[in-house]
């Protein structure tokens, strides 16, 4: 189609584009039109040892739409976390994936609920995407019981294994050989589903993770390896963690793809891509570039070792919420006020969960005892205090 | 903050008794205040300042100033072959660490906590610990492996456990465990000088504490000897045991006690390995009671080898059976209230020092 041959993914304006449009009357209800439309991604994928999906990608406007309040649903629901932890309700460690979004996104609509995921401590829209709700999530991040873990696990321990969510880790890398052994039960058990283990550009240097790579290679486990090089290990740059950043390359004999991460329809070619690979193959591993607004964690400003013009630069240039908003309104699926309204709607579902979230109470303490076993055995444990707090284990 | 009350405390009800057991030399009147994190950082200085073989390596210690700002300033002074920014790979970096000690460097690790030092606790074991031993005095490993230990508040499960047991099992190590900023600065700077592999375990939550120092302590030879504990606070009526954070709860405990007319023994144990025996019994001896009080987990910890010890050392002395107090039998968990009762509260000494002199209400469901 003449019309998306003129899109580009960079900050081109929509003006000229929607002039046209118009004149074509493209409009249509929000969010039930499934008439494909053809877009390029931003950049070219590129491979190592394997061969390059094409950059041009279907999709149509109820995916649009869809990843618009998704993404937009999860940068809310960050800043939001943001403004609890100083006002004290979220304690310990919080740290937050606004900028990264389209990683989530793009994944969750290459896979089905079949296919595993599993990854590091920044796991509040991975959860999200994995289909969790608001409310679970601030419920636990505040220590409630209707959070995901019932208040026990915190920020970095989010689990849905009802949806193939593995949590949810807080030592950096062990994540991923236990994705491989996910991959490797996937094969064992002819599910024909694969695993996502998602890890930093901090943890990939770890030990641990060549030697996941050497096994799962060696045994063509159905295993996906997706670094999100955020560019930063706390307060660590790439280039002075790691002697070669190129991460896609690190598998040597595992084939690899650089992505950019801040596009959600690249993510999403690019994780049907590594499916299909990855039941035929075994191991690639998906390097995304992206970006995260926040530092580390809510204990690290994040200005310290990166400026602010770096950061306001990303969010000017590759910001995913704004690229798809772009492409929306390029291809005219929808109005401003359309797209106002669904961020408005979706900063409302997030106060609404904060606001049920704070009314909801804290575990019982009865709940001090529970799961520490699956089965229990009639043990004893105790409290602080042996002779004072003591229980047989459930 | 509290070791100015305790000594308040000690100048109006104990004239004629002074807190100097371990310590060879008595103090100035303390004139300063300094935190534990002021305590480390100028410890850390001092020794790099006075050795140049000494050096530290660890995550986000140099550009970043420290996870915990323990470093602050150091890479400015000592440039970046002495203060190393390492990437997130404690294997590799522990690992390296010990392999300069056996060249004849002194490293300083840093775990960003000691949660990760169970990547690299091959090293710290089968590498450091045991290389005197096995060659029989050639390879001796001058490593000091440093961090915070312990809970912090509201960091979950793996963020949370207390390592001084699991390291004080292993012969060849040292273990070392500083409350105040006093035993900071003297036993960072002895652990440094020490040619054995040396585990210091430190307290996030008291590198903000400010406690008194005297001119002896800020003086750049100070150093406290390894394996003598320090009683805090002498008394007459029950010996409660007790290292790092642990400590201050203990005497919180011990002032609640005086005032139902218990007077508590409070013994800063400072090192866990060697752990001070002779310290301990002599202690139990006078008041016949004992309180061990630990964060970590109960089974195999520290207390229980304590209460090995005394029932060995001293069992015609005990009026009463060991108390022990100790993080609670679980993983850490997140919600405050419940993490609130997986850790020792100072209501739970009490509770326990009052048991152990028959103080107490008789328990209620001991069937």
């Amino acid at each position: 189609m003449a019309l998306s041959q003129l899109l580009s993914s960079s900050s081109r304006s929509g003006n000229r584009l929607k002039s046209l449009s118009s004149a074509i009357s493209l409009r249509h209800p929000i969010s039930t039109d499934t008439t494909p439309i053809t877009v390029e991604t931003s950049v070219p994928f590129t491979s190592h040892q394997c061969e390059v999906p094409s950059r041009t990608v279907q999709t149509n406007a109820k995916e649009l739409l869809t990843f618009f309040r998704d993404m937009a649903l999860m940068r809310r629901m960050e800043i939001a976390a943001d403004s609890l932890y100083k006002a004290k309700l979220i304690r310990g460690f919080c740290h937050l994936y606004d900028g990264q979004e389209a990683v989530a996104v793009g994944m969750e609509a290459a896979i089905t609920k079949k296919d595993s995921i599993i990854t590091a401590y920044r796991d509040h829209c991975t959860f999200i995407a994995r289909g969790g709700t608001l409310l679970e999530v601030f419920a636990e991040l505040m220590g409630r019981q209707a959070g995901c873990s019932r208040g026990k696990g915190g920020s970095m321990h989010f689990y849905k294994k009802d949806s193939n969510f593995y949590g949810g880790h807080g030592i950096v890398g062990a994540q991923v050989p236990l994705g491989c052994g996910l991959a490797f039960a996937q094969k064992y058990c002819k599910d024909e589903a694969v695993t996502f283990a998602l890890y930093g550009d901090g943890a990939a240097n770890q030990g641990q993770l060549f030697e996941a790579l050497n096994i799962s290679a060696l045994w063509d486990l159905p295993a996906i390896l997706v670094c999100e090089n955020n560019h930063y290990g706390m307060g660590t740059a790439e280039w002075r963690a790691a002697k070669s950043p190129a991460y896609y390359k690190r598998g040597d004999y595992v084939p690899g793809l650089k992505v950019d991460g801040m596009d959600v329809l690249a993510v999403k070619q690019a994780c049907t891509f590594a499916k299909e690979h990855a039941l035929k193959n075994g191991p690639i591993i998906l390097e995304m570039d992206t970006y995260r607004y926040h530092g580390h964690s809510m204990s690290d400003p994040g200005s310290t070792y990166r400026t602010r013009d770096e950061i306001t630069g990303v969010r000017q240039e590759r910001d995913p919420v704004e690229r798809i908003r772009k492409l929306i309104l390029s291809h005219d699926l929808a109005t401003e006020k359309e797209l106002k309204d669904t961020e408005k709607e979706v900063r409302k579902e997030v106060d609404d969960a904060i606001a049920q979230a704070k009314e909801n109470p804290v575990p019982d303490s009865s709940e001090l005892f529970t799961n520490v076993y699956a089965k229990g055995l009639g043990v004893e444990s105790f409290g602080a205090d042996r002779k004072e707090v003591r229980a047989t284990l459930p | 903050m509290l070791g100015v009350v305790r000594q308040k405390m000690l100048g109006q009800s104990f004239p004629k008794i002074r807190p100097a057991v371990s310590v060879l030399r008595s103090y100035s009147s303390a004139a300063k205040q300094m935190t534990v994190r002021e305590a480390l950082n100028s410890a850390l200085d001092e020794e790099m300042s006075a050795d140049p073989k000494v050096f530290l390596m660890g995550e986000e210690v140099g550009e970043y100033q420290g996870a915990y700002k323990i470093s602050k300033g150091l890479l400015e002074k000592y440039g970046p072959e002495r203060v190393r920014d390492t990437p997130i790979t404690e294997a590799v970096f522990a690992g390296i660490g010990v392999g300069t000690a056996y060249y004849g460097l002194k490293p300083v690790v840093e775990f960003m906590t000691f949660n990760f030092s169970m990547q690299a606790i091959d090293h710290i074991i089968n590498s450091a610990a045991k290389s005197n031993y096995m060659s029989a005095g050639q390879m001796s490993v001058p490593i000091v492996f440093r961090g915070p230990n312990g809970a912090a508040a509201g960091v979950g499960a793996q963020h949370s456990q207390c390592y001084a047991a699991w390291y004080a099992s292993c012969p060849g190590l040292k273990v070392l465990t500083p409350y105040s900023s006093e035993d900071a600065r003297g036993m960072l700077k002895a652990a440094i000088r020490d040619p054995d592999p040396v585990v210091f375990l430190e307290n996030e939550l008291l590198y903000g504490e400010p406690f008194p120092v005297s001119d002896e302590v800020l003086d750049s030879s100070f150093c406290l000897p390894i394996g003598k504990a320090k009683i805090e606070r002498v008394g007459r009526d029950v010996t409660i045991t007790a290292f790092s954070k642990m400590v201050g709860h203990a005497l919180k405990a011990a002032e609640i006690l005086e005032k139902d007319g218990i007077d508590a023994e409070v013994i800063n144990l400072r090192s866990i390995r060697p752990l001070d025996r002779s310290a301990i019994n002599a202690s139990v001896r006078k008041t016949n009671r004992l309180i061990t009080v630990e964060e970590g987990f109960p089974q195999h910890g520290v207390g229980a080898e304590i209460c090995a010890s005394v029932v060995e050392e001293s069992f015609a002395y005990l009026d009463a059976p060991v108390e022990r107090i100790a993080g609670a039998d679980i993983p850490m968990p997140y919600a405050a209230n419940l993490e609130r009762m997986a850790v020792p509260q100072v209501e739970d000494i009490v509770r326990a020092a009052k048991r152990a002199c028959y103080r107490s209400v008789p328990l209620a469901a001991a069937a």
